[in-house]
């Protein structure tokens, strides 16, 4: 091996899905996606304000209530999504310890934690007129909440470590282990008596609400959905970046250290 | 539009919370991008590369 052979792989010499993951490369490819996801998400989002509040009915239980279903489940559902997203991050950084992995992983946390955020709030404010209290200590409820403080717990884990990809292998197992509130929060509707409904759109019988309300919840669902890739994208190009920042600062400070001696 | 007096304030207040959790999280991702954006060019144009793109050469 000649003396100035690089020990880190070129994109050139990696397979198809090592390439795409390859974070040089997912720099150059990336790129290409946030023009057409902005387009795609804000044409979305923006269709589906227009049917929430111009199309949509009244629903026959609810009332005007059901308007906030729009943002609710779509964020709900993103708030289980993300944490998924870094289960998977998180195993092909404690198996692989792929770099694309951990940055994925800490790109998804605060993505996460907003969209959860977002769901306990419409929650509430669709609670208060419908069951008549913004909140109850009740499965669902209470397991969203844990959920929150699952990832800001893991957002402050990665603002603490110095050394990333360390930080990257400990929070990647406590990831795995905070994934046991996943199922919780799915079935706690089905485990417990709760003021939360079962679910009404994926059911082996079919969706409860007609298509005047489905069509709505649909396309935020996907606004929103894309929403998260894209910010996604950004957000660990953004790591990635700032991993090359501290790499070259590293080597700044080593080149002044060496300039003085 | 449809007449949505019964519970407005709960279905604006939905709306305008998830714009402005959702807003500030576009804002802080798309912002925190573009710093380390330009902290890498300012490095870059003091000369410093890294080992991978060094070797290349």
């Amino acid at each position: 091996m000649s003396k100035n052979a690089s020990i880190e792989p070129t994109p050139q010499d990696l397979g198809f899905f090592s390439r795409i993951a390859h974070p040089g490369y997912f720099l150059q490819w990336s790129k290409y996606w946030l023009t057409p996801l902005t387009i795609i998400t804000v044409v979305l989002l923006a269709f589906g304000t227009y049917l929430a509040f111009f199309n949509s009915p009244a629903d026959y239980q609810q009332g005007d209530t059901v308007r906030i279903m729009y943002v609710h489940v779509p964020n709900a559902w993103l708030s289980q999504f993300c944490y998924a997203v870094m289960v998977v991050a998180s195993v092909g950084s404690l198996v692989w310890r792929h770099p694309l992995a951990d940055v994925s992983a800490k790109a998804a946390a605060p993505l996460g934690a907003t969209f959860t955020a977002v769901a306990l709030a419409t929650g509430a404010l669709w609670g208060a007129p419908t069951w008549g209290t913004f909140w109850e200590w009740d499965g669902r409820m209470t397991s969203t909440l844990v959920m929150l403080f699952i990832y800001l717990g893991i957002i402050a884990l990665w603002r603490t470590f110095e050394d990333q990809a360390r930080a990257g292998r400990i929070i990647a197992v406590i990831t795995l282990v905070g994934a046991i509130n996943i199922p919780i929060i799915k079935f706690s509707v089905e485990w417990w008596n709760t003021l939360h409904q079962p679910a009404s759109v994926f059911r082996p019988d079919g969706p409860t609400m007609p298509m005047s309300i489905l069509l709505p919840l649909f396309v935020m669902f996907f606004g929103f959905s894309f929403l998260f890739l894209l910010l996604h994208f950004i957000s660990m190009r953004a790591e990635i970046l700032r991993r090359r920042v501290r790499a070259l600062e590293r080597r700044n400070a080593q080149r002044l250290r060496e300039q003085q001696s | 539009m449809i007449d949505i007096s019964q519970h407005f304030e709960f279905i604006l207040g939905s709306y305008l919370v998830t714009c402005a959790l959702v807003g500030a999280l576009v804002i802080l991702v798309n912002r925190d991008y573009h710093v380390q954006e330009k902290r890498l060019a300012d490095l870059e144009a003091k000369g410093l590369r890294r080992r991978s793109e060094e070797n290349k050469k």
